[in-house]
Formats: structure tokens, sequence, C-alpha cells
């Protein structure tokens, strides 16, 4: 069983700093880290290949440091990562980064035919989930979202068997394959990278692309030019007015907050006995 | 392509066990406002199956027209059925805009749609708004991690379309016997093309976090220090009978389940009462909390951005400030007379 799974390298959204002056984020500030719903993506695909036996790719786009991202997931242990880097697909939105990537999954399955594709549920700096279904709309194969468990793989029945998280719990859903996954992170706990992997991910070198090395590619679908929806404004979110800061001791802080608090929820009672 | 043929704002309409989501209702109030503006009308898609019923509902809420898809491979939502709908109801009657409710069920379909037609796609906007004359849609959300807002316009294809955040717009007033327009159509898909089947649906509604459900909310972050500093959350939580909320990056320390996780990538929650606790307000977190009624944050750092976003805050040590309030809280809720009047305090 062949699983390509995509990954993202992502600035860790967490600790980036803004620029007070320009409003500007000071990218420099935040360490480059794989986005880490993809990071349950790759364990997911490496549990399945220890199930079921196969083979693990992972494939990104992005600019050549992105490298670091497909050493972690062969740390992780995926066997094999590809890049495809190319300014001409710089500017993407998820309609033409899914077109890109899977101009690439088309390479990887001349090679070895694809199974099964996993994503993760989303990315940390786009925040869209988008991307995942658009692969598998243009693969044409079901997309399947909000994976929470991977029931059975039948490989020669064609059939795959998932839970998908809902609102109010979960549903069991076949599919055929193959298929996409995206997944959540409760699917899995990501397991250390053990030393065999390590070693080999520090000398791993993965297959880099250009838009040349891809077949039958339609340049008007690629980055800026293919993304239909733009960035037109980025601003600071309004300011909402400050809180009262109560002072005092800490005896006397927490007796007026629970006054607050006490007054507040008698109105909710009165305003019940009220209806 | 022709924009002038792209009229009207539509609202995917999500159906659960009979009900409407409210989400479907929030953006039917908001979408009436964007079709006012723009002097259009506005529209429901309700696809499903014995759900005709629902279409009362969508005009009391704002709708002007309905589209209703009822088959039974509508039973359960699934990418491609739903899709094929959405397709075809695209293509024939063509609208201006579309917005969905940023949810599992919308993103997944919003995604496919976006993709087969294809056209734009802005994901969990917050605030919507509609250039008159022209019809552009200007979506803006939170991006990076909620560290800044972003404006995001769909120039040169129609619809456009947009997840929105549930519990971020206002539903209207119900106005009880408004009426519209049904246009009921069906699409020629057979069960047996269908590449996905629901097998089973699984409900887990005992003791799970319903975050966005309860009335208080004692959220806690990393200035708690440890899981087992975190603990205090879960107490000053049990003594008020609250749900407990937390910081992304408490999640991430595996404090406590990703259920809890409010704010952007988490849940978004309105209750009556948040406590925000040891959290400094990172603007990924507020945007998931700030529409509740009224916020009390308690952090050391007087500099946090949290106090710029509660009603009341308190500058103080978690751990001198929480084991004080729950024993206050105990002897409060215990003997509720015994506690000052209001007046008391004011005057004090």
């Amino acid at each position: 069983m062949h699983i390509v799974t995509c990954i993202k390298q992502v600035p860790d959204t967490k600790v980036i700093k803004m620029n007070p002056k320009t409003n500007t984020m000071d990218r420099s500030s935040a360490p480059a880290i794989l986005n880490p719903y993809d990071a349950h993506a790759v364990e997911e695909a490496v549990r399945l290949k220890k199930r079921y036996g196969g083979f693990v790719s992972v494939l990104t786009m992005g600019p050549p440091p992105a490298v670091k991202a497909i050493k972690t997931c062969i740390e992780l242990g995926a066997d094999e990562g590809y890049m495809i880097t190319d300014r001409a697909f710089a500017g993407a939105d998820t309609l033409a980064t899914s077109y890109a990537l899977t101009q690439a999954i088309h390479k990887i399955a001349k090679q070895k035919p694809v199974d099964l594709i996993i994503c993760g549920k989303m990315t940390i700096d786009g925040d869209t989930g988008q991307v995942g279904p658009g692969i598998a709309r243009r693969l044409d194969i079901p997309p399947l979202t909000s994976v929470i468990k991977v029931v059975e793989i039948n490989r020669e029945e064609g059939y795959v068997i998932v839970h998908r998280k809902r609102e109010d719990g979960y549903e069991v859903v076949q599919s055929t394959l193959p298929c996409l996954m995206a997944v959540e992170k409760e699917i899995n706990e990501v397991s250390f990278a053990s030393l065999p992997n390590m070693i080999r991910a520090a000398r791993y070198e993965p297959h880099i692309w250009s838009v040349d090395d891809l077949e039958n590619v339609d340049r008007s679908q690629l980055g800026l030019k293919g993304s239909p929806t733009i960035v037109s404004k980025v601003w600071a979110p309004p300011k909402p007015s400050e809180g009262e800061i109560i002072s005092g001791t800490p005896e006397e802080q927490v007796e007026r907050l629970i006054q607050l608090v006490l007054e507040k929820t008698d109105r909710l009672a009165s305003k019940e006995v009220a209806q | 392509m022709n924009f002038e043929d792209h009229k009207g704002i539509w609202i995917y309409i999500e159906e659960h066990d009979g009900q409407i989501a409210p989400v479907s209702l929030e953006l039917l109030g908001a979408g009436r406002q964007l079709a006012d503006k723009r002097g259009t009308d506005l529209a429901g898609v309700l696809i499903g199956y014995q759900v005709r019923h629902l279409v009362d509902q969508l005009f009391e809420y704002g709708a002007d027209c309905v589209y209703v898809y009822d088959q039974p491979i509508f039973q359960h939502y699934r990418t491609e059925p739903y899709l094929a709908a959405m397709l075809d109801c695209c293509q024939t009657y063509k609208p201006e805009v579309i917005l969905y409710g940023a949810t599992s069920e919308g993103k997944d379909l919003a995604s496919a749609v976006a993709t087969d037609l294809p056209t734009g796609l802005t994901a969990d906007t917050t605030l919507l708004d509609i250039e008159e004359d022209t019809g552009l849609l200007l979506a803006s959300r939170p991006a990076f991690g909620g560290n800044i807002m972003a404006t995001i316009l769909c120039k040169k294809y129609r619809p456009q379309m947009a997840t929105v955040r549930p519990k971020v717009m206002k539903a209207l007033r119900p106005e009880p016997g408004r009426k519209g327009k049904i246009i009921e159509r069906q699409i020629g898909l057979n069960e047996e093309e269908i590449r996905t089947k629901v097998l089973e649906i699984v409900k887990e509604n005992t003791k799970k976090v319903r975050l966005d459900e309860a009335e208080i909310i004692v959220a806690g972050g990393k200035g708690l220090g440890s899981k087992e500093g975190f603990q205090l959350i879960h107490q000053l939580a049990d003594v008020l009978g609250a749900a407990v909320g937390a910081s992304r990056d408490v999640v991430e320390a595996g404090w406590i389940d990703y259920p809890h996780q409010v704010g952007q990538t988490g849940v978004t929650v309105t209750p009556k009462i948040y406590f925000a606790i040891g959290i400094s307000g990172a603007i990924q977190h507020v945007v998931g909390m700030k529409n509740s009624e009224l916020i009390i944050a308690i952090n050391k750092d007087p500099n946090a951005p949290i106090f710029q976003n509660c009603h009341y805050g308190i500058v103080g040590d978690a751990f001198e400030i929480v084991p004080l309030l729950i024993d206050g809280f105990k002897k409060a809720l215990a003997h509720p007379n015994k506690t000052k009047s209001v007046e008391e305090v004011h005057h004090a």
C-alpha cells in the first residue's frame, strides 16, 4: 500500500511577534516547524504501514528551507520525501495549492500507484482546511474529512472504514479506495523519533521538483495567477475597551469579584423566574 | 465570466436530526444585511431527506427564497451527493455570494464546491461586508493564529464564497408567518454511484464537554505553570458548576484535552460568565470568547493583552487569588444570605 502524506512547513504562530509600529508580523521571530496537524497525518501513515505493510511518501510545496520539514517526517518514519519548489508556485491560495500538489501526486503515482492520501486537518498559518478536500476533488477520489480513527483498510476489496468526528459524537463511514483523509489531532499521539530514523533523516535528500519537472501543467492555475482570492488588507484586530482593574488586597479583590459574579448569576436567576 | 448573471446572497442550510443548525440561522441574519445593502434577494439552499417542512422557519428568519433538494440519497451528509446538489443549484441559478457555517460539514462542502466550480473560498470569516455597487464581498478573518485580521476578496470569479464562524453573526428575531418562494429540485444520482456510505452514527453526549452550551466557563492558561497547577481551574469550575476551558498552549502541553480548547482553532463560546485565568490573551484565544457576557481576567502580568479584553481584571497571582475565590464561592453559595449586598460593597 502506498500512502502519500501532504505536509507543510509553517511559522510557529504561537510565538510570532508583531511589529507594533508597522503592525506587520516579524516572521523571523517565529521558528519554522512541521505543521502540528501534519505530524499526526505522518504518524497515522506510518502506523498504517506497520499494520498493513506498504510505503509512506511525504509531499510538500514550499521554499527550499522546507526540506527541514520533510526531514522531520523521515524522523517520524516516512520512507520518501518530495518537494515542489518554484517561484511559479508563490502566492498560491488554497485552490492553486491543491492544483500544484495534485500535479505532483500524479507524478509520484506514475512511479508508484497511490492507494491513500492523508492530510492534516488544516495548517496553523492558513487555518483553512481547504487544501485536502481540494486535492481529493481534483483526483476524483472521495474526501474523508474529520477522521479520528481508521478502523479497517481492505486493499483487496478496495475499501476503507473510518470514524469521522461529528459535533455530537462520530459517524462510521465506508469509502472506496483510493481516497483522501484529513485527520484530526485525536487520531493518534505522535511518537518520538527513533535513533535509526534520526540518522536516516540527517543524511536524507528528498526529491526536489520545479514546475518544469511536472507534466501537463497549466501555468495559469499556479501561484498568485491561479488564485481567485487575494488578501486586500491586513489590519490589527479592533481593540476592545479596557476592563476595570479591581484593586486592593487579594482578599478585597476576591470579595469584590465574588459580588460581581453573584450579582450576575442572581440576575440570571431572576430573569428565568420572570419568564 | 459575466458577473451580471450572478445575483443573490445564498446561505447553505445545515440540518441535523430535523433541526436547522443555529449557525445557519445566524448566517441568514448576516446574509439579510448583505442582501439589503446590495438590493438583492436572500436565499437558503436546503439539502436533506424529509426536510421540506423546515422552509417556513427559514422564511421567518429572513430568507426570501429556499431551494430544496429532498431525496433519500441526502439522508446523511456525504460530500459527493451534497456537492452534486450545490453544483446543480449554482449552475442553474447563479448566485453572487454563498455563505456556509465554518462547521466540519460546511467546510467540507464549501471546499469541494470551490474546487469544482472553481471559485475562491475564504475560511473562518468573522466579519462580512459587501460593496453596494460592485457586489464585491469583503470577507475578513483572523489570520496567522489570530495575530492579525485580513480582508480577503475574490474579484474575478463568481460566486464569492466564505465559511463563517458559528456564534459570531446574529440571527434575526423570527417574523412569524413571513413567506417566500420555494423552488424544489431533484438530482439524478443513484445510491450505487456514491462512493461513501454512512454505516452508523454514534452519539456521545454523556458527560462530554459542551463548552459552547455552558453558562459559566472557567478557563486556564500557561500561567498555571503545570498540569498540577491547572487543577485549580477544575476546582473553581466544580464549585461554580462551570465547564473548563483552556488556551491552545495548555492543550498542546497536554494538561487537558482538545475539546476544552477555546479560540480560533478551538471552540467559540458565548457564556454568561467567562473566567480567563493565567491566560495572556493572544488574539487566537480572544476571538473565541470575546462575545461572552461577563469576562473576568486574572493574570500576574499587568500588561497582558487579556486586560484589554475583559470587563473586570485582577492583577495578581492565580495561586493566591484562585484559592481565595474557591473558598469565597463555597461560603457564598452555601449561605447565600450572608454575603454582603451589592450596595454595601459599592460603599465600602
